[in-house]
């Protein structure tokens, strides 16, 4: 295990070196003099020279990624251009929304998936698989920022069951966290709730064809007993191998629909900085978010790992 | 005759081989039409590609000419999906939307066909080289689903050019890496080692024995990248930095119903319907590609 470990915490650093240079290169190829969007329209030369100066941007591209790295190993990723504050402040603090929005939905589009699944499973070829099976095309192929705007004004503005947007610390109240995370999390769970749904039909479907299932069956035992303890467990082997792809859509989707509901999060943080040509902030926020999602990965290849001791040896 | 009997002389070989591989589309095409799925998904998606094509002759309005005698009407036999802020037709908008989001998405699936078979066979046929390019390729999916797309096109600027590059460079990665696998397969077959063995040069292996082969999951990938991507350009429109407004692309014109949600609701809406059924079309068409081509992999989709 612990070579399995340290195996995976080395194939990690040439993907963390192709992110940080892809990180540096989306600033250089920013088209136009960024110093000019920043100074303003009326700024003066001189201005606009000082800004130039004072971010290093005079220097040759190599000596600034020469730089942009030294800080980087140092943990220190920039001041923003307008926030007044680190880089890495502004996006660790918003981090814990980001997560705790992505890790909602994973939890519910794995639960609603499952359920699904099993019912179109179970009754194979019935107007109830059609409708799971419909449910889950739906959600595959409807845009999830769109979903969030028709469940807002559904269930916000229509029956005023949840707000239309903004964010509760849930050190502040735990209801109101949960109603304002209820809505966002919805949304970004659909298309993932459709991919769940599919995939565990279809291994439902193929396991319980399998002959164990038929011994079982055979030997007198209760199709309830046979569809959760047999045919569920062995299932929903292929979702765990999903869940790192998972996290990686619902991270990225959660960029979107944080817009969409204002909640203060990395996402939001990025589209801010976008509009306003922030640009550390852009780069830092791509930088933390995909080596976050490096480190989430490797956390599912170890429970992986420790599920099924195959998964170890065979590397 | 069979083909061992018609190998008594070349020229009857070659007629055997050509006949049997008219034979396979024949099947091939046969079965796709007997496939429900794919047949509903074509119905739906060949709708949209003629409302694309004909934008000009079907659309009842101009998109982009603004009425001020009709704000925000709600839909009626005039204006069927209703008005927007300016009092352009939303229908309208829709249908031209329709053309600019398959014009991206079909642009992104070409390139990406073509970055993602190139780099996925030199990967797959320069052994040093696939190292490396993989390293890169698994570096680019560490950005997290449409992350990176959003932060190339904003660099880039907004324009739909920019948005095809930005698409382009967060697909091909998995593209590539589908494409790699398949070669890396097919070349460790016997026929491959047999044309290697009478001579054949690198290009006609690569062109006439790899690429041929690995061209069904190739195709059955492009389908999702391709219903992915006019979900992904949506995306892109609605948070700026997708194909400038006044442009009727469909997230623009989401994106500007976001501000009436509350007193007109139809302007978000059908355009969120018009990227739904192109999408659904698509993911349809997919999986019946996919499970004609081959049925033992009918697992989730795994796109993007």
């Amino acid at each position: 295990m612990i070579s399995f470990l340290v195996r995976r915490l080395l194939s990690a650093i040439p993907v963390l070196i192709v992110v940080s240079l892809v990180s540096f290169i989306i600033i250089a190829i920013v088209p136009g003099d960024v110093t000019a969007e920043l100074a303003g329209s009326d700024s003066t030369e001189a201005q606009r020279a000082e800004i130039r100066e004072r971010l290093g941007l005079d220097r040759p591209m190599i000596e600034q990624a020469v730089r942009w790295y030294g800080r980087l190993l140092s943990g220190d990723l920039g001041q923003s251009y307008l926030l007044n504050m680190s880089v890495t402040d502004a996006v660790l603090e918003r981090l814990p929304v980001t997560l705790s929005l992505a890790g909602i939905a994973l939890v519910l589009a794995i639960v609603l998936g499952v359920l699904l699944g099993i019912v179109s499973a179970i009754r194979h070829d019935s107007w109830l698989d059609q409708g799971s099976m419909s449910l889950a095309l739906f959600g595959l192929s409807v845009p999830d920022f769109w979903f969030a705007l028709i469940l807002i004004s559904v269930f916000s503005v229509g029956l005023g069951w949840f707000p239309t947007g903004g964010y509760v610390p849930l050190s502040e109240s735990l209801f109101g966290w949960a109603r304002s995370m209820t809505l966002p999390a919805l949304a970004l769970a659909i298309t993932q709730m459709g991919v769940v749904a599919r995939m565990t039909r279809s291994s439902m479907l193929e396991v319980m064809s399998q002959d164990y299932i038929r011994t079982a069956r055979a030997k007198g035992m209760r199709s309830h007993t046979i569809i959760f303890k047999h045919a569920l467990r062995n299932a929903l082997v292929p979702i765990v191998t999903v869940v790192g792809v998972m996290t990686g859509v619902l991270l990225g989707g959660a960029v979107v629909i944080e817009q969409v509901f204002s909640l203060p999060g990395v996402g939001r943080l990025i589209i801010g900085a976008i509009q306003r040509r922030d640009y550390p902030i852009i780069q830092g926020g791509l930088l933390i978010t995909a080596a976050t999602f490096v480190f989430v990965n490797i956390l599912v290849d170890l429970a992986y790992g420790w599920l099924d001791p195959r998964v170890r040896d065979d590397r | 005759m069979t083909v061992e009997e018609a190998a008594e002389t070349p020229e009857a070989l070659e007629r055997e081989v050509a006949r049997a591989r008219r034979r396979g589309i024949v099947r091939f095409f046969g079965r796709l039409a007997a496939h429900r799925s794919f047949r509903v998904g074509f119905a739906l998606f060949f709708l949209i590609v003629l409302t694309a094509v004909f934008a000009d002759l079907i659309a009842p309005y101009e998109p982009n000419k603004n009425n001020y005698r009709s704000l925000l009407a709600p839909p009626s036999m005039k204006h069927w999906f209703g008005t927007d802020g300016y009092g352009r037709d939303i229908l309208s908008r829709v249908i031209h939307g329709t053309r600019i989001s398959l014009g991206i998405g079909i642009s992104v699936v070409v390139m990406t066909g073509v970055f993602g078979v190139f780099l996925g066979m030199l990967a797959g046929y320069v052994r040093w080289l696939d190292n490396l390019l993989m390293r890169v390729m698994d570096g680019l999916m560490a950005f997290p689903g449409v992350l990176l797309a959003i932060a190339l096109a904003a660099a880039l600027g907004p324009s739909a050019l920019n948005a095809v590059i930005a698409l382009t460079v967060t697909f091909t990665p998995r593209t590539a890496r589908i494409v790699r696998s398949s070669v890396l397969v097919i070349r460790a077959l016997p026929y491959v080692e047999a044309a290697v063995a009478v001579g054949a040069g690198h290009g006609r292996i690569i062109f006439r024995y790899i690429l041929v082969n690995a061209l069904s999951p190739l195709i059955v990938q492009l389908t999702f990248v391709f219903a992915v991507s006019i979900l992904a350009e949506a995306i892109l429109s609605f948070l700026g930095v997708g194909p400038p407004p006044p442009a009727p692309s469909l997230g623009n014109i989401i994106a500007e119903g976001r501000t009436y949600l509350q007193e007109a609701g139809w302007i978000a809406f059908f355009p969120g319907i018009a990227i739904a059924a192109a999408v659904l079309g698509l993911n349809l068409m997919g999986d019946g590609l996919r499970d004609v081509t081959d049925p033992q992999l009918r697992q989730g989709r795994e796109a993007g």
